[in-house]
């Protein structure tokens, strides 16, 4: 199986500092890798770098196995990269389906739309509707509910569902479940099935230990600017995944 | 992989139910739904969704409360329809003046913007000799560049909007006065010379009520900037970046590019309301509308547009302006002092605030 | 970056060193001051064109400063300790707050400058070492006792509007809305404030902030009080052609309404030839100011100060009623001879 997304040998320096030393990552289709590193291991540069926040000094990306580069994340999108970031990049003070659009409107057909400019409300209502079933949140009593109204984790479903609506082939998700309770992680952990079954991967930054092992097909440690291993949580245990990344313990050749 | 899910799910069986699921039913793990609402709630959350209410409630009351203070004298068509009239150019300015305060900024300099561009109009057309058409013309595109000039500084220089304006006020402002020489461009003239200048100030008895044109052209543009701000996507970038810039610039919307166009339309509506003005005063008055800054905010502030940008709508600042007329009507002819009219639009003002303030908190 | 800081800070010290040095030693070139109340109202547009032709004409460096509005004192003060510390001979000032002035003014006359008041005289009279006034007590009263003498046994029902400045009440809007209705006949209670009068025939006090915008607002809201005014006291002439638009919107532009006004600039005269306003009273910013810029060049060359008007605290420049339908009994002069002593 070819991977979907391959980083190699990224690096990334700031003034003297090392962000990222030939760093590498493989995505393949289908799975949920979790990336979990210490603080200043560079993950989130090499996640910015995957997401194009920030482009590297060196190295490749490839997307579906062709080189890309892009140099902002509306760029990355459009390749089919899309991020759902810690704070969302949500607006409160509009609606769901404001939202799943913002940026990407779908104009009315014919006259209103091509000289007035009108918005097809009734369209981008209806599809909003149907994104967020597909993805198993049911129910929405108002799609033009304020998005201020809606929990955290109610949020994150509307995020994720506008990560995933429009042409996904890989989906970042940016340490998603930090600021949830219990309850709410458990449906955020939900989401991220329900993406997968739709065959999107997922490259999943976290904190969480025991999210990561839950929901990760297979576990990137990064460490010092690059990638240490990649463990199957199925053989290693969270002790060891943590030892591995402040270096307690050295991993297996492999 | 499977593991994994059937782990899952025996978790979930286990689990309490999710906050906010009334009802017993396992499957919906993914509702929506909002909890219990006592009344008051119920009243925030609707004046959440619904904020224009609010000034059409004042305004509505304090019509009736004002036909009983002052009688016959205020309730009449002539006046009330004269307090439209009064209203018609702080109502225009209130109108670009919501564009930017949506956008979270707030724009300082719209009267001197508008002096300036009736400055040009009137000085091209009465002074120079310029066919009229081509002087308002001028006046237009005035308005537009000051607009779009405050909007570069905004998002070139990255200062805050209530700094760049203050400075910009103060500039447009010395230029008319250098221009004018402080002098007003009479009515006669304009009459003789230029009389389309007059053209808005043009009445009309429809049954008692006395409008002018421009009165109609203010609800006109009112009309239509309700219709960009919700029908188009342009609109909605308003309130996105408004609401939260950067998850706006992360969405894909150019918010530089944005904001410069929102000021210079700003900036374009300004100078319809030059032209109105010249037919409200008569005359081009370099040191009229002193204080139409602060009186548009006030309108847009009384009409439930939050200052912190993203919340609000543009109708409101239309109720605010006549909120403000009506006030200003009623104690006049209630016989109060005029320190009391002052007195009394302070107070909504923060009236205002307050209500939007306590709108705010709706969050489940 | 630093070696960017450096090189601006030292190209900012060489420009304020060539700024702040004194005049050519030898030339003795005399300084004085002009302070203002405010620089858009036009009366002090054209009393600072007056004040800097007759300096140029004696050889006589002017610096302007002006507050914002009128009543804007402390732009004031800081103009006469600016105009203290940079050499200045004296000091030229039409003063928004005549008693608050005085402290800093003396401190000025302490440093050797001379002080002359324009236009409006300060509290007491004597804190200027001269006073170049206009009357505007007397200026009021002129349009007063005018429409008063037009009216004749009418005046006892008249319906007046009086359209005035702002709410925070300066001298110069108490003096001729209180001048005014002394001429009028009417009692003034209090002559330090308009408002607190009780005659039946004042129907209404509001505010025009001097132009002409605010006068037609104020006049809309005077005329839904009682339709029937026919006296209008406006505190300028800007004030009064906004009011005359209102009361053209309802057709009483046909010379039922008198329209007594102050100022006497050469737009407001050419509208009491135009019959928009019915008198104004004249009053002469250029003299004052002129007489003003003598005085401090003679004071700077010999010491000597100017002298008053004849049983008077200080110089009056005058003010004349300009109307071409002239009241028995009250002394008035023509549009023409009005069109050629106005201003502006």
């Amino acid at each position: 199986m070819e991977p979907v997304l391959v980083a190699k040998n990224l690096s990334k320096k700031y003034g003297k500092v090392v962000a990222l030393d030939n760093a590498n990552l493989e995505l393949y289709p289908g799975e949920v890798l979790g990336v979990i590193g210490d603080n200043g291991a560079g993950k989130s540069t090499l996640i910015k770098a995957l997401c194009g926040a920030v482009i590297p000094d060196s190295g490749e990306i490839l997307l579906d196995g062709e080189k890309v580069t892009f140099t902002s994340p509306i760029e990355a999108r459009t390749l089919g990269i899309e991020t759902v970031y810690q704070n969302l990049a949500l607006s409160p003070a509009l609606s769901i389906t404001d939202n799943m659009f913002l940026g990407r409107e779908i104009r009315q057909k014919g006259f209103m739309g091509k000289f007035l400019r009108f918005l097809d409300k009734k369209e981008m209502a209806d599809q909003a509707r149907k994104r967020l079933s597909d993805l198993g949140l049911l129910t929405i009593q108002n799609i033009n509910q304020l998005v201020e109204t809606l929990s955290g984790g109610q949020r994150q479903g509307v995020a994720v569902a506008r990560a995933t609506s429009f042409g996904t082939k890989v989906v970042i998700m940016d340490e998603p479940t930090a600021a949830l309770g219990v309850k709410e992680s458990r449906r955020v952990l939900e989401l991220i099935g329900e993406v997968r079954s739709k065959g999107i991967p997922i490259i999943l930054i976290s904190h969480n230990m025991p999210h990561v092992f839950e929901v990760a097909d297979r576990i990137h440690v990064h460490r010092l600017g690059t990638r240490l291993c990649v463990i199957d949580p199925k053989k290693y245990e969270m002790s060891d995944a943590v030892a591995f990344m402040t270096g307690a313990k050295q991993p297996p050749a492999n | 992989m499977n593991k994994i899910s059937d782990d899952i799910s025996k978790d979930l069986k286990d689990q309490p139910k999710f906050s906010g699921d009334i009802g017993d039913k396992d499957q919906d793990h993914h509702t929506f739904e909002l909890g219990e609402q006592t009344p008051l709630k119920k009243l925030q959350h609707f004046l959440h969704g619904n904020p224009t209410i609010v000034p059409v409630i004042i305004l509505v009351l304090s019509v009736i409360a004002f036909g009983f203070i002052a009688g016959g004298k205020f309730f009449s068509a002539f006046n009330l329809s004269l307090i439209v009239q009064q209203v018609t150019i702080v109502g225009i300015l209130a109108a670009a003046q919501t564009l930017i305060i949506l956008t979270a900024g707030i724009d300082l300099s719209v009267a001197a913007m508008m002096v300036l561009a009736s400055v040009f109009m009137g000085k091209l057309s009465v002074e120079m000799g310029m066919p009229t058409l081509p002087a308002i013309l001028i006046g237009m595109i005035s308005g537009v560049a000051t607009g779009a000039f405050n909007g570069l500084l905004v998002t070139r220089l990255r200062l805050p909007p209530f700094i760049v304006t203050l400075g910009t006020w103060n500039i447009f402002f010395a230029l008319v006065i250098f221009f004018t020489g402080s002098q007003s461009i009479r009515s006669s003239d304009i009459e003789t010379n230029a009389p389309l200048l007059h053209f808005w100030g043009e009445r009309i008895n429809l049954g008692g009520f006395v409008f002018t044109y421009g009165a109609f052209l203010m609800i006109g543009i009112f009309i239509f900037l309700w219709f960009l701000l919700n029908k188009t996507a342009w609109g909605r970038h308003v309130y996105a970046i408004g609401d939260d810039k950067d998850a706006a610039e992360l969405s894909g919307i150019r918010t530089d590019r944005m904001l410069v166009s929102i000021y210079a339309v700003a900036g374009l509506v300004v100078a319809i309301g030059a032209w109105v003005s010249i037919g409200r005063v008569g005359s081009v008055s370099p040191t009229s509308f002193y204080e139409g800054n602060l009186d548009s905010i006030t309108a847009v502030v009384i009409g439930g547009t939050s200052l912190f940008g993203g919340r609000g709508t543009v109708i409101g600042s239309l109720f605010g302006a006549l909120i403000v007329g009506v006030f200003s009507s009623g104690l006049s002819i209630a016989g109060l002092d005029v320190l009391w009219q002052r007195f009394a639009l302070g107070c909504l003002i923060i009236i205002a605030v307050g209500i939007d303030q306590w709108i705010r908190k709706v969050s489940t | 970056m630093r070696k960017l800081s450096l090189v601006l800070a030292s190209l900012l010290a060489v420009a304020f060193t060539f700024a702040t040095m004194p005049a050519k030693a030898g030339s003795h070139v005399v300084e004085a001051c002009l302070i203002t109340k405010t620089d858009i109202n036009p009366f002090f547009v054209k009393m600072k064109e007056g004040a800097e032709a007759r300096a140029n004409e004696l050889g006589v460096k002017l610096s302007f400063f002006a507050g914002k509005i009128d009543g804007d004192h402390e732009t004031q003060v800081r103009a006469v300790e600016t105009c203290i510390a940079s050499g200045a001979k004296g000091i030229l000032i039409a003063a928004s707050d005549t008693k608050a002035i005085v402290p800093v003014l003396k401190n000025a006359q302490d440093n050797g400058l001379l002080v002359i008041a324009l236009d409006t005289p300060l509290e007491p009279i004597t804190a200027a070492d001269s006073t170049f006034a206009t009357d505007n007590f007397e200026a009021g009263r002129l349009g007063g006792a005018w429409v008063a003498a037009k009216l004749g046994a009418d005046a006892a029902n008249a319906k007046i509007a009086m359209l005035d400045l702002n709410e925070s009440q300066p001298s110069v809007g108490v003096l001729r809305d209180q001048g005014f209705l002394n001429g009028f006949g009417i009692d003034t209670k209090d002559v330090s404030r308009w408002g607190d009068e009780d005659d039946p025939r004042i129907i209404c006090n509001e505010t025009t902030n001097g132009n002409e915008e605010g006068g037609r607002t104020a006049m809309e809201k005077c005329l839904q009080k009682d339709m029937d005014i026919n006296v209008v006291y406006t505190i300028n002439e800007p004030a009064a052609v906004g009011a005359y638009e209102a009361l053209k919107a309802i057709g009483k532009d046909d010379g039922s309404v008198l329209i007594a006004s102050v100022d006497g600039g050469c737009p407001g005269v050419a509208d009491v030839e135009r019959g928009i306003i019915g008198a104004t009273s004249q009053q002469y910013p250029l003299l004052m100011a002129s007489l003003g810029v003598e005085a401090i060049k003679a004071w700077a060359e010999d010491g000597s100060k100017p002298e008053n008007s004849p049983g008077l605290d200080f110089f009056n420049t005058g003010v004349n009623l300009v109307t071409d339908d002239a009241a028995s009994g009250v002394p008035s002069i023509s549009v023409k001879e009005g069109m050629d002593r106005c201003w502006g």
